[in-house]
């Protein structure tokens, strides 16, 4: 299990600064949530620590050590990344198998094919759906595809940015479950982005808020029905969910 | 009162696809808000498009569909030219992708009254004006003049809602409105949404993925699954659902200061392709 320390991260695309000085302490082993509105650079970070992004200033720490100290291949067994369109973060041409196997060979694994059927197995999917390819698998399996991929390579971080958001609340609670099911058995350490705060609810610890690019408040989860908020923004988007959900 | 839609088992069946999108559909509607739920691939669009008669790569039958005095299954597409965008309307999901990203979105409202009623352009303006103001956008002569780069998704989607309800039609399909919109804004677009729908009395019919949504903001909900209508109920009946698909749905949708335990996961069955709920649906 690692921990993940952001200190001062700020991201400018161009002109505009898109995240200024974001400061987050995620224990070892917990799930933490990103809340916000679009745009509002809650992507941005995850796709920063994963060095998807690389123009950033500060530092992100993974279980102490940096993120632009480790190589590629360090970086990829610390932490992976799942994506929010399970329809467009699988390749459309490469069989199931052709997708999990690559971080494999290129980090030059053995015994893949056990580790396959594990990684197929761990996720709840058959393992003979190794050779499907992605359009022969509903939106929900692909995700599971996804997740699988991510843990293939074993890492001790999990980036999850809108894991269910592109899913129907029947597929969502599948994968949630799983998720769930994963960090008890593997120790994961999940940053989640979500727009949904009974997403966030079930699954989170602790909770950031964010608005134009800044950490509005940090918050335990206890604090979205006990009222613990204390910037405006963060109860007003508390609020927000707690009428939508409740309205009548 | 006579219903404004009436549908009669509803069949499409996209070219080429060996089994029909949709499956014996009948409902009727009259000045009320009704719901359509059911996941992605359930054929809820495909209804609203069918209604609009925006399919043209699909085989349709029905026994009836009928608008108000127009037979929608055999009017010619000249007459449906004066029904849509006039008498019925359709909200799309994303204002990003259904406004134009080259006009100026008051000029694509007064383009909408234009078509459909012989006015004036500065008539067509004032018309455009007025409208934004009554979906609660504060200073609509600017807003007239922007583009849509320019505007939020909450505001964006307003100015959709504008001009679909310029025309004062009878009956709007509100295709999943708010699902691409921040939770913030969400209900403020859902309550004016709702306001004018209820001031008019227009026939709404919203197409919905989201339970909550529709128990709120609709007088009666649908179900579909796998393109068949399962249930039919009043919205305020929703957690009394029968149906195992429906109680499935409400129970996996994770709860703001709910249990954390693993949530329910649809057990999904063949007999609910059987068309049991018919009798309920009629």
């Amino acid at each position: 299990m690692k921990s993940v320390t952001i200190s001062d991260l700020c991201v400018s695309f161009g002109a505009l600064q898109v995240l200024h000085d974001i400061q987050l302490e995620v224990a070892a082993g917990e799930c933490f949530g990103l809340v916000g509105e679009s745009g509002s650079g809650k992507s941005t970070i995850l796709r920063c620590a994963a060095q998807l992004n690389q123009k950033w200033s500060g530092t992100v720490e993974i279980g102490g050590k940096s993120v632009r100290d480790m190589s590629v291949a360090e970086r990829c067994r610390a932490m992976q990344m799942v994506f929010q369109d399970p329809y467009g973060s699988l390749h459309p041409r490469h069989s199931i198998r052709t997708t999990l196997e690559e971080g494999l060979r290129i980090n030059g694994i053995g015994n893949r094919d056990a580790r396959l059927a594990q990684a197929m197995r761990d996720v709840g999917l058959p393992v003979d759906f190794l050779d499907r390819y992605p359009h022969q698998l509903s939106g929900g399996q692909r995700q599971r595809v996804a997740i699988a991929r991510a843990l293939i390579l074993e890492p001790d971080v999990l980036l999850l940015d809108e894991p269910t958001s592109a899913l129907d609340v029947s597929v969502q609670a599948e994968v949630l479950n799983l998720l769930v099911r994963l960090q008890k058995e593997k120790g994961f350490t999940y940053l989640m982005v979500s727009h949904d705060l009974a997403v966030v609810d079930h699954m989170c610890d602790r909770f950031a808020i964010m608005q134009h690019g800044r950490v509005v408040e940090v918050l335990p989860r206890e604090a979205i029905t006990q009222g613990g908020a204390t910037q405006p923004y963060a109860k007003e988007l508390i609020a927000a969910s707690l009428e939508y959900e409740h309205a009548v | 009162m006579d219903p404004i839609l009436e549908v009669k088992n509803l069949s499409i069946r996209y070219h080429g696809a060996p089994e029909p999108a949709v499956r014996n559909v009948s409902f009727t509607l009259g000045r009320e808000r009704l719901g359509i739920v059911g996941e992605s691939g359930s054929g809820k669009s495909t209804v609203g498009r069918a209604i609009m008669r925006l399919i043209d790569s699909a085989e349709i039958t029905a026994d009836t569909m009928r608008f108000e005095d127009v037979d929608l299954l055999n009017a010619p597409e000249r007459e449906m030219l004066k029904v849509r965008g006039k008498r019925m309307s359709m909200i799309l999901q994303d204002p990003k992708f259904s406004l134009n990203p080259i006009q100026r979105c008051g000029h694509q409202i007064a383009e909408a009254y234009r078509t459909h009623v012989h006015c004036s352009k500065a008539e067509a303006r004032a018309k455009a004006v007025e409208m934004l103001e009554q979906v609660h956008i504060r200073d609509p002569e600017r807003v007239y003049d922007l583009y849509r780069h320019e505007v939020s998704g909450g505001m964006g989607q307003r100015v959709m809602i504008a001009m679909m309800l310029l025309t004062s039609p009878d009956l709007v399909i509100a295709d999943e409105p708010t699902s691409a919109l921040d939770v913030t804004v969400r209900l403020q677009v859902l309550r004016i949404l709702d306001g004018l729908v209820k001031d008019k009395g227009i026939g709404l019919v919203m197409i919905s993925h989201d339970l909550n949504l529709v128990r709120a903001f609709c007088d009666r909900v649908l179900i579909m699954y796998a393109g068949r209508l399962v249930e039919t109920l009043d919205a305020r009946d929703l957690n009394n659902a029968q149906h195992p698909y429906t109680r499935g749905l409400l129970a996996a949708q994770p709860r703001i200061g709910g249990s954390r335990a693993p949530l329910p996961v649809l057990n999904r069955q063949d007999s609910w392709l059987t068309p049991q709920a018919q009798g309920d649906a009629l």
